[in-house]
């Protein structure tokens, strides 16, 4: 017991500045402005980061729900709309620039706004400092900055909506020219610039977030805590950190060349230009540089999205299997070569550009290379469930469901990362089924694992369980009965982004199907808004946590007080003495990463 | 109105569920947790299996409904096509077989192996011959797909055949315009700061190059069956793409930069009327880039026909450099002498 407590005192000094500051907040009742809302407390952060993601998830969520009703009934008309959204419904019918605003905003909302920063500035902020054993990040200050700038960026995103000439509206991707003149479209205007501004900002907070998430995991451990120690949730938030502070700063660089060419008349996108008649003086710009610009980012992104839920699922798949994961090393490895192909693979995107083709082939080599750890990450987490003793939990469910999507998405990269087949595919619905189900969906469903599975963490209060069952069900069943389907209107070659395809010959026979999906989305949209309601009247109202480890978890988050405050531990950081995953090893259903390594205890 | 009243069907349905959502909350308190717990997974194990079953068929019976809409039973209209299609037809086949491996093997998994009291979990933290296996083996598959999708890429993507007929596509928001080079077989040089829609150069081509001066303009691109087309695809105002589904073809249209692609079609409109069974099947070329509000109104015809059909059609075209003169000079009737036989020279 003494070592214990010296080393605690060890800690204690390496962390003196943290330490006086949790005393000092013992002495002082916070105020509320302190405690809510300018808090420096990095689990304050994160529950701003995941309330303000819920919100953006909402509206994302909402406006696919509106261009659904279009795609879905293209020749219906709905008087509510036109009470509600004016000239952008004339008729009750949703225009063509409505439309494609709802779907830019879609994409943006979801990728950068809820997946990027409700997902990762969530978790990040919430398990690092837990799980590795430190009073708070590296940085408070940078911490609360880094939500500040998002919320800051988010108001400016959520002003472009109500500007007269609408948001931007050009594809999450803003290719230039398009995005580059006003001429060429509304959303091309003022919307484009705030859309700009607003991303800037976003950038900002995502590489104050990133560069203090990487300094504390690296710097911060309790004694003990060594790097192979950690549990996959940490792994998957550093990299994930990594590699947004290595691509954000190009998408940057990128938005600022767009300002510049649509405001002070430079030329990199632009050249030999005829808008609507109208001659432009630009020449020798380029709008392929842009592309390049963007999925040096855009590629990474879609892992910054998608790691996070990887590393959660692992951690909740293990605890409810009553298993160690299986294969922690591979594990490990399998993260960091997927971050580091991220970065080589980002021209698949671009297989149809013009981009010279033995370029291509090497991208196709490096794309179809990520398969392969994906595929080692699969075959680990089945393993995982093998022979386990599954607990479903509301987290559990949605971790088994994140591997089911996994595999239907991630098995589609491998059709459209081989360019022969991506010449046919590219930008069809096969591409929307892809990305949505390996992405979109699956990144949900780890989030919402994580948020079932540490909401006890976050407010010392169940969430109600049938509600989750009923969310869970609907949510996976929905989308695979959404997005199934899309992959055989790409096998027909529908294009992505129209708004309507009745006067095509072409792709105007699944009138049905788009009736049907644009169905069910809408009863999935509901299902979420059950788990926003459950969220939040499970704050104030759901059943209370008793015990300090409700779930029988290893980890160190759950070593502290039920309701922790600002510094976590009360006492001493506690020590940390083997991995996170002895589970069910010599007949014990767990072993904390605090306990010591006992005498006769088994190696693995 | 009826949206008002299914908004309220919606908040009432809302209200039922939460209330028995509280209510079973209730019961597993009365009935101890333990036993909630343990009723709740054997439900929730039972419908993963469910779920397979019910996934497995409804990927069955989708596949009956929607097949047939699909590309995938249609021949495609080109060389490349086919083998675009063949290699689809790998990758379904290596990805199916995964697909129904590890999603069965995920969903009985989770329903075999749900708690039970009277199992203990097996410990099992890893095993590198598992690992080497499991990479190993979708690296052997994977190269296979690279060394077909590789060799098709290549070979679709050289440079056209010699003797391939060239035509222009050029998009603009929200149409396409064909050129085609006339007699010389050299389209026009081009110059953007020439374009003036008003005065019959739509696609500001330098009259003072006397390769423009055979060249014939459409909205309609005619191609001749089994012969090589080489497409020279352009953008005016943003970047567009030439989408040729039944092809299998696509190809992005960028201002400033032109891009090509080549094929050679394999049935004629009517033939391919015969083949999907379609009596209104046209070749459409659809726009698959985004390129504002009129995207999905981007459409393209292209006729695909045996040379004596495609020699009639062209024999009614006049090079537009000649058009453009005419109406520059109404007055001379010389003009017009002139455009009969060289229209007819051209073929
Ligand atoms: C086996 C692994 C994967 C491969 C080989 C792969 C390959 C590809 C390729 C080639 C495209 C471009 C398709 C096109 O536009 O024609 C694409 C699109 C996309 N992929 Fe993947 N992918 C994989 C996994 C993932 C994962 C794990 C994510 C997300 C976490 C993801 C997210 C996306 C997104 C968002 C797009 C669409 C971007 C857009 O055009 O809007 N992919 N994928
Ligand atoms: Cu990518
Ligand atoms: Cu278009």
């Amino acid at each position: 017991m003494s070592e214990t407590t010296i080393q605690g005192q060890q800690v204690a000094t390496v962390l003196h500045g943290h330490d006086d500051h949790h005393g000092h907040d013992h002495h002082h009742e916070e105020s509320f402005i302190s405690k809510y809302v300018f808090s420096m407390d990095h689990k304050m952060i994160a529950k701003q980061f995941l309330i303000t993601g819920m919100i953006w998830a909402i509206i994302g969520g909402l406006f696919s729900v509106l261009f659904r009703i279009q795609l879905g009934y293209p020749d219906a008309t709905f008087p509510i709309l036109e009470d509600i959204f004016g000239k952008w419904a004339q008729g009750g019918k949703i225009s063509p620039d409505f439309y494609y605003a709802l779907v830019t905003m879609h994409g943006t909302i979801l990728v950068f706004f809820v997946l990027t920063a409700g997902l990762s500035g969530t978790f990040a902020n919430f398990l690092i400092p837990l799980q590795i054993g430190a009073r708070d990040m590296a940085s408070p200050m940078l911490n609360m900055l880094s939500y500040w700038f998002f919320f800051g960026a988010s108001i400016v995103m959520f002003a472009s909506l109500f500007v007269q000439t609408g948001p931007a509206s050009g594809g999450w991707t803003i290719y230039p020219p398009l995005s580059a003149l006003g001429q060429a479209s509304e959303g091309s205007k003022i919307g484009m610039d705030l859309w700009l501004v607003s991303m800037a900002l976003f950038i900002v907070s995502s590489l104050l977030g990133g560069l203090n998430y990487i300094s504390t995991i690296l710097n911060m451990r309790t004694k003990g805590m060594s790097m192979t120690r950690l549990p996959l949730t940490i792994w998957a938030i550093f990299f994930t950190a990594v590699l947004g502070v290595l691509s954000f700063p190009v998408l940057l660089s990128g938005a600022i060349l767009l300002l510049f060419d649509r405001n002070l008349g430079t030329s990199f996108y632009l050249s030999d230009i005829v808008v609507k008649g109208e001659i432009l003086p630009n020449e020798g710009g380029s709008a392929i540089l842009f592309q390049h610009l963007f999925w040096f980012l855009g590629h990474p992104e879609v892992y910054i999205i998608l790691l996070p839920a990887m590393g959660m699922v692992s951690e909740v798949l293990s605890i409810n299997s009553r298993k160690p994961i299986f294969g922690y090393m591979a594990m490990v490895v399998s993260l960091f070569a997927i971050a580091t192909l991220a970065f080589l693979v980002w021209a698949h995107h671009m297989f149809v550009t013009g981009l010279n083709p033995f370029l291509g082939a090497f991208f196709v080599l490096l794309t179809l290379l990520i398969a392969i750890p994906s595929a080692i990450k699969v075959f680990n987490w089945l393993t995982t469930l093998w022979k386990g003793n599954l607990r479903f939990t509301p987290a559990m469910l949605f971790a088994v469901g994140f591997v089911s999507l996994f595999i239907s998405g991630g098995l589609t990269g491998i059709f459209l990362g081989n360019s022969t087949l991506d010449i046919h595919l590219h930008d069809t619905y096969f591409v929307v089924a892809h990305f949505h189900i390996v992405m979109g969906v699956a990144s949900f469903f780890g989030m919402f694992a994580g948020v079932y599975h540490w909401f006890p963490k976050m407010y010392g209060r169940y969430m109600n369980n049938t509600l989750a069952y009923i969310h869970f069900w609907v949510t996976l069943a929905g989308a695979y009965l959404i997005f199934w389907p899309m992959h055989y209107q790409g096998f027909a070659g529908m294009p992505r982004r129209y708004y309507d395809f009745s006067n095509w010959e072409s792709f105007k026979h699944f009138g049905d199907l788009n009736q049907f999906i644009s169905t069910v989305s809408m009863i999935v949209f509901a299902a979420q808004l059950l788990m926003v309601f459950n969220f939040f009247y499970s704050i104030f109202k759901g059943r209370k946590v008793t015990s300090e480890n409700p779930w029988g978890a290893n980890t160190l988050e759950w070593t502290t007080p039920v309701n922790p405050g600002h510094g976590n531990w009360p006492g001493d950081i506690p020590e940390v003495h083997r991995w996170a995953y002895d589970y069910g090893k010599d007949g014990k259903d767990f072993i904390a990463q605090t306990e010591p390594v006992g005498e006769h205890e088994s190696k693995h | 109105m009826s949206g008002y009243f299914i908004l309220a069907i919606l908040v009432l349905a809302f209200i039922v569920i939460f209330q028995i959502a509280k209510a079973s909350e209730y019961v597993s308190v009365l009935k101890g947790e333990e036993q909630t717990f343990q009723q709740n997974n054997r439900i929730n194990a039972f419908l993963f299996l469910v779920f397979l079953v019910l996934g497995l068929a409804g990927a069955y019976w989708c596949n009956e409904l929607f097949y047939d809409r699909t590309l995938l039973g249609t021949p495609a209209a080109s060389e490349h096509g086919e083998k675009i299609d063949f290699m689809m037809w790998i990758t379904l086949a290596i990805t199916g077989l995964v697909f129904l491996l590890t999603q069965i093997l995920l969903f009985w998994f989770a329903y075999k192996y749900q708690y039970t009291e009277k199992r203990q979990a097996f410990y099992y933290p890893h095993n590198n011959k598992l690992e080497f296996l499991w990479t190993a083996v979708p690296a052997i598959f994977l190269s296979v797909l690279v060394g077909f999708g590789l060799y098709y890429w290549f070979g679709m993507t050289k440079d056209a055949p010699k003797d391939a007929q060239i035509v222009e596509i050029t998009g603009k928001q929200f149409n396409w315009m064909v050129r085609y080079p006339g007699k010389d077989g050299v389209l026009g040089r081009k110059n953007y700061r020439l374009t003036d829609a008003s005065n019959g150069n739509a696609l500001g081509v330098d009259w003072e190059d006397a390769s423009s001066h055979d060249d014939i303009e459409a909205t309609e691109m005619h191609l001749v069956v089994g012969k090589t087309v080489k497409l020279v695809i352009n953008a005016q105002d943003v970047i567009h793409d030439v989408g040729l589904p039944h092809f299998r073809m696509k190809m992005d249209a960028v201002p400033g930069i032109p891009t090509t692609i080549w094929f050679t079609p394999k049935y004629t409109t009517e033939e391919m009327k015969k083949i999907t069974g379609n009596k209104d099947f046209v070749y459409e070329i659809s726009c698959d880039q985004m390129c504002g509000s009129g995207h999905y109104s981007m459409k393209g015809i292209i006729v695909v026909e045996t040379q004596d059909e495609y020699n009639r059609w062209l024999a009614e075209k006049k090079p537009q450099y000649l058009t453009v003169k005419e109406a520059a000079a109404p007055a001379a009737p010389a003009a017009d002498t002139t455009a009969r036989p060289i229209a007819q020279a051209i073929n």
